[in-house]
């Protein structure tokens, strides 16, 4: 990386993270055939929704028949931390037209997020709207092929149960929270162990009483609750 | 799985909400600020609703009565996690989760 912030630099820097949203689009593709989604309308959820993890959510909400304003705050409580990486963000594009910020805040991804903020480091606390914008676009880009051909691929793949590829989904919960307890350095390491033991706890007790379409967002709203007492309590 | 349209429908609204997400920062932060308490509740979310989604697997729901263990699921997890911990790669975690449950299935 360096200080040039030029389209074609961008190009050069977005690239060794386009092989994490081909490995993780065609995943999702093969996941959301494999539940019963045609694959115009998985291109169409990665085209309109583009939310990574959260479209793994919707899909497996979908499959179990909640209702839609369930999925949609779910995908929203999911989707949140990009309200805490815009923030981030903006204020590098303060000097930019609300239009400019508005393209940048559209097609920002974790991985953009990141590329940006590792950039900065090497061009003086800056970013400009060619740089960023650029990056974005080959995210956007790629996300979108990679869970079209996914869907297609998953055309061929018959009787998924068979296979266990409808532990996919659950399989990449698994992942993205491993990867999260790892990555996440503003939240304590056993802080993190704490509230997901105890979002554990929640949903055994919770599945006593509470229909498991609504169980999701409870619990989140109660477990993150949790969090923000036990932080201020023990951290 | 619901109609095509009902799909549709959920993901312009899922659409509208990740949209919003992105964006309102962008707007909004030209003249507010979040306030720290919202910020210190939404770190949480990511941990707690991925595993909220994985443990909810591990059950089957018996309404009005403890739940009872999901057996192919669980032990399913147990390689996948230790894939996890090991490659670090989200393709990977997935394969070995799929694979995982194949095994399990064959086995039981």
């Amino acid at each position: 990386m360096n200080n040039r912030l030029d389209a074609t630099t961008a190009v050069k820097d977005t690239l060794p993270t386009v092989f994490g949203y081909i490995g993780i689009g065609l995943a999702f593709g093969i996941v959301a055939r494999a539940s019963g989604i045609n694959p115009l309308l998985v291109l169409l959820m990665s085209a309109i929704t583009y939310g990574g993890s959260a479209q793994f959510v919707a899909v497996s909400m979908l499959a179990t028949h909640s209702p839609i304003l369930s999925i949609v705050f779910s995908i929203f409580l999911v989707n949140s931390r990009m309200i805490l990486m815009s923030t981030t963000v903006a204020r590098y594009f303060n000097n930019e037209s609300l239009f400019k910020n508005i393209v940048i805040g559209t097609l920002l991804t974790d991985e953009s997020f990141a590329l940006g903020m590792n950039k900065r480091n090497y061009t003086g606390d800056t970013l400009s709207f060619t740089w960023f914008n650029t990056a974005n676009f080959i995210a956007y880009l790629t996300w979108n092929v990679a869970s079209l051909v996914g869907a297609l691929l998953g055309n061929f793949i018959q009787n998924p149960e068979k296979i266990g590829l409808d532990f996919a989904l659950v399989a990449m919960f698994i992942g993205l929270l491993y990867l999260q307890v790892i990555s996440d350095r503003s939240l304590n390491r056993l802080l993190q162990v704490m509230v997901i033991t105890l979002t554990l706890i929640l949903i055994y007790v919770g599945l006593i009483f509470v229909p498991s379409n609504l169980l999701i967002l409870l619990v989140t709203l109660i477990g993150c609750g949790c969090g923000v007492v036990l932080k201020h309590a023990f951290f | 799985m619901p109609s095509s349209s009902f799909i549709l429908l959920t993901i312009v609204g899922c659409g509208l909400a990740t949209w919003l997400s992105r964006v309102a920062p962008f707007i909004i932060l030209k003249k507010y600020q979040l306030s720290p308490a919202i910020i210190e509740f939404l770190s949480f979310v990511p941990i707690v609703i991925m595993a909220a989604l994985w443990f909810e697997n591990l059950f089957h729901q018996n309404l009005g009565h403890l739940p009872s263990i999901n057996y192919e699921n669980f032990f399913a997890s147990i390689p996948t996690v230790i894939g996890a911990v090991i490659t670090k790669s989200l393709l990977v975690i997935v394969v070995i989760g799929i694979i995982s449950l194949a095994v399990v299935r064959w086995l039981m």
